[in-house]
């Protein structure tokens, strides 16, 4: 591994290439983000998307469906598509000599959908399939619900839709919606691995150089509904989801509020883990984690465990998070920042991961950090700097949503399970 | 790249693949046991021990190795299976001897009866955790019925009633029966310092007393059968198959991965094209389990339940239709995803650790990626037609879980 080297371009329609060489290696990757994310879709539409995405990987270009697929097979290509609350995604990662005439394939994709009205009702189902399947992902829904409840919607949308969104839209709305979603302006394109940045670029101006822009998307504004909610579920299992603010990654708090998260979560030696599992043996599963919506943070934390225990790990949980207020020490610190300083350096390594981080950066940021500046970032953090920003930070009222047999309580004090 | 080996004296495997070029190493000691090397009346201690060995050795306790693992910014793990137990870290290379002696030491756990009983309930958790997940027991249950009789057939995680009874001492019991340095290998990959690796394994495991294990391997009569789960508040409906195939040693191994990938990979195969593409189902797949002289092929299918008898027809045609033969353009398609996934799983340091690691424990020589990328280059169209042929996938367990219980195996 080499010094890094970021390439970018930003075409006159928005555009923008950004790319990170790793001649080192012998694949390559991308992520294509598209500003077609399910806050665009219309509230009585929820689901448009992520359906959107699915027709548009129907045939495109010179390509049928079945011949898309297949192209896409012979290319080697590892290939996926996400929808996030801002974006479509695409990305794939395969042999470096394969990547320009995939990237070709996904032009097509983006400006040439056939979107066949043969194949409607069969993306539809797979679409149906999705959300019966999330059904039965238990802790995937309470903390879907609890992002909803917290951010609001759109901002906290889950893109699948409902049954009766998703069965009550046609083949006019996909097509609305891909011809005002699917535009240059914000769209981001990341490669990285093997690439000749020159050729690249070259090769990137004759696919999407010549697009022309529309008007940008606009989504609704989004109203929270805090406070806690139960969702009935006849089960031996609860499952707890909290969320309270945090910062966004595109704050310049961010770290510092990561670092807090990170004390509360990251690693064997960490707040939660040691109190919930390690010291009371609650539950297998317990975490933390900042998430971020545009400019919007939220600190989301969640716990699985047998109904019986779930109050007492509930309370440790919010125990937890609420003590954080009180500080962290320099020895939590010091460990945490190992980790981010190897963390960072693992994240180097794949040619997927970094097209992805890149995107995600260029998108949040409009620039890329490097890891000299993220190193140089953790090294400032201060257990005093921490501290000051977590003082009036952790709110008393945290919005809940438990899945399980019956609802629990936001206590004060930590409560114990009855034999 | 340099591919290096040496045995300690009491038989303690080291293996590695040395990368001057990585900023970072992965270090695993693979340990040639799980719920195969298991009797019925200790279900779950390989789990439960591979648990207890992160709660301290005679050196040092729980909270200090956990905090030690943390200070070496490690991402640290393990994984116990039927016939392996996988303690692992990554780390940069300036804390190789302390991770290395580290993760030695926790190859001596001292298994203390406080943290056992807290340890206990984190595996219960864990146990009831899965089963209220798709497809609910579903796993541990279909091995039970095709390897019955098998030591196949026994569940990793055991049972509440199997952990709930398990003692420090019989746990301690199969850890002298089972843990011998030459039961064991320790593997790392990335920018290791070999000598070095060699001289901190020597001074921390040296000492270690070899004494012989035993692994019964049985050949597989493979049970025929079909079995219904009834869960009604579950969404979905899942199935699962189990068929015979090939063992881990068995060279067809490679042509028989090209055939599932041809029948199942997750796009562009026969199943993606009759169930996912057309949304007849949320997820298909087929898999190849491999195993000391005992192979398995497993099919999985999730769908909505008014679809399962319909889908289990369809699946039983795919499997009866596909022993006609497949094309040379679904054998290349297949080989260019496989050439492809190699050349990423060969760029990631902790992958090739799993890869040299795995071969020994299915006591394979040693293969670099290129060489195993010429196996599958080297299938042809009749060796995936034969062991189509061979192991036909409509002999099978089939287990169904789900709201509908109506449903029969297909005519």
């Amino acid at each position: 591994m080499t010094a890094e080297k970021f390439l970018v371009h930003k075409f006159d329609n928005g555009f923008s290439l950004v790319a990170q060489p790793m001649p080192w290696l012998a694949s390559a990757a991308f992520a294509f983000a598209l500003p077609a994310g399910c806050r665009y879709d219309r509230s009585d539409r929820i689901g448009t998307a992520s359906f959107a995405s699915e027709m548009v990987q129907r045939g495109c270009g010179k390509l049928d469906s079945r011949q898309f697929i297949d192209q896409l097979q012979l290319l080697g290509v590892d290939y996926n598509s996400s929808i996030s609350n801002y974006h479509s995604w695409f990305g794939g990662a395969m042999k470096a000599t394969e990547l320009h005439d995939t990237l070709s394939i996904y032009r097509d994709v983006a400006r040439d959908p056939h979107l066949p009205a043969s194949q409607f009702e069969d993306g539809r189902m797979v679409c149906l399939q999705e959300i019966m399947a999330m059904e039965d992902d238990l802790s995937r829904k309470a903390l879907r619900e609890v992002r909803l409840r917290h951010y609001g919607d759109p901002d906290g949308r889950s893109p699948d839709g409902s049954v009766e969104s998703i069965s009550s839209l046609d083949i006019s709305h996909i097509e609305d919606f891909v011809k005002t979603c699917y535009q240059p302006d914000g769209s981001i394109l990341a490669v990285a691995g093997k690439i000749d940045f020159d050729a690249l670029k070259d090769h990137v101006a004759d696919l999407f150089a010549d697009w022309k822009t529309g008007e940008p998307p606009i989504a609704e504004e989004s109203t929270p509904s805090h406070g806690s909610h139960h969702l009935p579920f006849d089960s031996e299992q609860t499952h707890i989801a909290l969320a309270c603010p945090g910062v966004s990654y595109t704050h310049q708090d961010f770290y510092t509020h990561r670092a807090a998260i990170g004390v509360l979560s990251d690693g064997l030696s960490s707040r939660l883990f040691h109190e919930v599992r390690e010291k009371r043996g609650l539950c297998y599963s317990v975490f933390a984690t900042c998430h971020s919506v545009g400019k919007r943070g939220a600190v989301i934390a969640y716990s699985g465990t047998s109904s019986g225990r779930a109050q007492e790990t509930l309370d440790v949980l919010v125990s937890e998070l609420r003590r954080l207020k009180d500080g962290i020490t320099s020895e939590e610190l010091d460990r945490l920042k190992v980790q981010f300083r190897s963390s960072l350096i693992m994240q180097q390594e794949s040619s997927r991961s970094r097209a992805g981080s890149i995107a995600s950066d260029w998108y949040h940021l409009g620039r890329i950090r490097d890891v000299g500046e993220i190193n140089q970032i953790i090294n400032n953090l201060t257990v005093e700097g921490i501290n000051e920003f977590l003082v009036d930070r952790y709110p008393n009222n945290f919005d809940m949503v438990t899945l399980g047999p019956k609802p629990l309580e936001l206590n004060d004090a930590i409560s114990t399970a009855q034999a | 790249m340099q591919y290096r080996q040496h045995k300690l004296d009491n038989g303690l495997e080291i293996l590695a693949e040395c990368n001057p070029q990585a900023h970072f190493s992965a270090y695993g000691f693979f340990v040639r046991t799980g719920a195969r090397d298991e009797t019925a009346n200790i279900g779950g201690v390989s789990h439960f021990l591979e648990h207890m060995v992160f709660k301290g050795t005679p050196n040092r306790s729980a909270e200090e190795v956990n905090r030690r693992l943390d200070e070496m910014g490690s991402s640290s793990n393990a994984r116990t299976g039927e016939e392996s137990t996988i303690y692992h870290a990554a780390a940069l290379p300036e804390f190789q001897d302390d991770m290395v002696e580290l993760l030695a030491d926790l190859m001596r756990p001292s298994l203390r009866e406080n943290d056992f009983e807290t340890e206990k309930k984190v595996i219960i958790e864990e146990i009831l955790m899965y089963a209220d997940q798709p497809p609910y027991g579903g796993y541990e249950r279909i091995m039970e019925e095709f390897f019955s009789g098998h030591p196949l057939q026994q569940s990793v995680l055991g049972t509440v009633d199997t952990v709930s009874s398990l003692t420090p001492d019989a746990m301690k019991a199969y850890f002298d029966r089972q843990y011998s340095p030459g039961n064991m290998a320790f593997a790392a990959a990335g920018k290791v310092d070999f000598d070095r690796l060699v001289e901190t394994l020597e001074t921390s495991c040296g000492s270690w007393q070899p004494f012989d294990v035993q692994r019964s391997t049985p050949d597989t009569t493979g049970h025929s059968g079909f079995h219904i789960i009834h869960k009604e508040n579950s969404a979905q409906q899942y199935i699962l198959q189990l068929a015979k195939g090939p063992a881990a040693k068995d060279e067809r191994r490679f042509a028989s991965r090209v055939a599932t990938a041809i029948l199942g990979d997750d796009a562009g195969s026969r199943m993606y094209w009759e169930f996912l593409d057309s949304g007849r189902a949320e997820s298909a797949g087929v898999g190849t389990y491999e195993y000391d002289n005992s192979g398995a092929i497993m099919t999985y299918l999730c769908c909505s339940p008014d679809s399962a008898k319909d889908n289990l027809q369809r699946l039983h045609e795919l499997q009866t239709k596909i022993r006609d033969g497949v094309s040379e353009r679904e054998l290349e398609m297949a080989k260019s995803k496989i050439a492809s996934q190699i050349v990423l799983g060969s760029e990631a340091t902790e992958s090739r650790m799993f890869s040299i690691g795995s071969q020994w424990l299915t006591g394979l020589p040693y293969r670099t990626p290129e060489q195993i990328a010429r196996h599958y280059e080297s299938v042809t169209l009749q060796q995936v037609n034969e062991i189509l042929r061979e192991y036909p996938l409509t002999q099978n367990t089939t287990l169904v879980v789900g709201p509908e219980k109506n449903l029969a195996p297909p005519a």
